[in-house]
């Protein structure tokens, strides 16, 4: 906790964990997804299913959606902006198991047909925590520059891929690789202290075996 | 982070170098943080900006919350005030006013400071506008008593938590509060010891405060503890300005709110399964309000 955080976050009300954190969610979605959105369907579970209307938390997930931060006015009218824009939505109540109260799933699909899907919670002061991302159990925060990258599970990847960002002056903080099974699609989520210029994502993603890369500013 | 894990530290720190708590504070965050001082300024700056603009926001018009449960009511003690109907004067009603205009644009998706939470952003802008009247503090003066407040709230945050979630409404409104009069003692010339003696009278006062939203939202019985938050940090200032002391020390009150949050069973903290949230107008109000979801 730091004197930005103890005043802060700078906000759209009423919820720092059901309107702020929802909004993260929101915008984490829409950036993964890498182009206009076209449908959004949400799944609510506990709180966030309870009290979702109430908290502005659908709004707030929308909002993010079309790329709003927390304290984006303009959160308030997201449902009709959505709406405007032809992005179809809806909320549905669901129980995602045993996660934190306030989670929930989103699957994003982009006008070119792309989909993508994610589940996160709200853990309070409108901080995230994303526990699974396309499919595979994650952990991270957004509150680093994060790199997400699908891939193909094989020998020397990862190296490839630290000793790019290696040459490149960039400090891996943390680094999670998950996958589904042995020579299988698998995810890395590397956490670092320094942004991932284009060119340096250009070079990640000509190594083989490599899906996609993706990049994510601290929320 | 923060490198103090008591407020008395800071006090002691503050009174070995002869300067204010805000100094203080906002040397440790510029090392902490590996960012300039002035950039830091600029970001509580910003803050305070943003905590005046939701002040006009709520004065300026009649606020009502997504949810149609409360709001409005800023505006009630806005005309009573001016019509002179009230007993408590500019001071006390002015806070109070404030306070819920503040806590009426959160509820009504308006742009907030969380001060510690959102739930309790009315207190801190509540107490440190009218506080600045009064003493017709500087904006400087007012950035500095932010940075003072934000002090007392990390060692908080650190010892006991700011989230009704883990610590009950003590936490989020009690901490507001004593983060508002800490602040405001130092504003008005009070000494470091004499802002912690005001940070430890406000906590006391409401500790043990339940956390009990109707429905789960942030609205009753929030928006009015907020009013009530911002009138304990007043008590808390003019105590502490007087010289009054707290018996129990600073940070011996912040364990015991731990203490207390730790206590308070579930039900009692923000899963509105208890309080006001379960009595029977409470638990109709939440019916209908998710029946109305669902039409």
């Amino acid at each position: 906790m730091n004197i930005l955080d103890i005043l802060g976050p700078v906000m759209i009300g009423p919820s720092s964990s059901h309107t702020a954190g929802a909004a993260r969610i929101g915008r984490l979605a829409g950036i993964v997804l890498g182009e206009p959105p076209a449908a959004a369907d949400f799944y609510l579970h506990g709180s966030f299913a309870e009290t979702y209307q109430g908290h502005g938390t659908d709004r707030a997930l929308v909002g993010g959606l079309l790329g709003f931060d927390t304290a984006d006015e303009r959160i308030r009218q997201s449902l009709e902006l959505a709406a405007a824009a032809g992005i179809s939505i809806s909320f549905n109540r669901t129980d995602l198991g045993d996660v934190h109260p306030n989670t929930v799933k989103a699957m994003v699909k982009g006008k070119s047909g792309k989909t993508i899907d994610l589940v996160a919670s709200s853990i309070g002061g409108g901080n995230i925590r994303v526990v699974e991302l396309l499919g595979f159990p994650v952990d991270f925060s957004g509150q680093f520059h994060t790199i997400i990258i699908p891939h193909r599970d094989r020998p020397g990847l990862i190296a490839a891929v630290s000793s790019l960002l290696a040459e490149r002056g960039i400090n891996i903080a943390q680094m999670k690789v998950t996958r589904e099974q042995r020579g299988a699609e698998a995810i890395m989520i590397i956490e670092a202290d320094q942004s991932c210029p284009t060119e340096l994502v250009e070079q990640l993603a000509a190594i083989p075996d490599i899906r996609d890369v993706i990049t994510v500013r601290p929320l | 982070m923060f490198s103090y894990n008591k407020v008395q530290e800071l006090v002691d720190a503050a009174e070995t170098k002869g300067q204010k708590l805000w100094e203080v504070i906002l040397e440790d965050q510029v090392h902490v943080l590996g960012r300039t001082r002035a950039e830091i300024w600029n970001e509580m700056e910003q803050r305070l900006e943003v905590m005046r603009e939701a002040l006009a926001r709520g004065l300026n018009g009649d606020n009502l919350s997504v949810s149609g449960l409360s709001g409005r009511d800023a505006g009630k003690v806005k005309r009573a005030l001016a019509a002179g109907r009230l007993l408590g004067g500019p001071v006390l009603d002015g806070a109070i006013m404030k306070a819920l205009a503040v806590a009426e644009v959160n509820a009504a998706m308006g742009r907030i400071v969380a001060a510690p939470t959102a739930g309790s952003c009315g207190i801190l802008p509540a107490v440190l506008f009218t506080a600045a009247d009064v003493l017709g503090s500087s904006r400087e003066e007012q950035v500095a008593a932010l940075i003072t407040a934000s002090g007392i709230g990390m060692v908080i945050a650190r010892i006991a938590g700011v989230s009704g979630a883990a610590g009950g409404c003590q936490a989020e409104c009690g901490s507001a509060s004593a983060m508002a009069a800490a602040a405001a003692v130092e504003m008005a010339g009070g000494s470091p010891a004499q802002a912690a003696h005001a940070c430890a009278i406000a906590l006391k006062n409401i500790l043990g405060l339940v956390c009990d939203p109707v429905a789960g939202l942030v609205e009753v019985p929030c928006i009015k503890r907020n009013a009530a938050g911002a009138a304990n940090a007043l008590v808390a200032i003019d105590l502490a300005l007087a010289g009054v002391k707290s018996v129990i020390p600073v940070d011996e009150v912040i364990s015991a709110m731990y203490q207390v949050g730790q206590a308070l069973p579930a039900s009692l903290k923000e899963t509105a399964l208890g309080g006001l949230a379960a009595t029977p107008t409470g638990c109709r109000l939440a019916r209908e309000l998710r029946k109305g979801g669902e039409e």
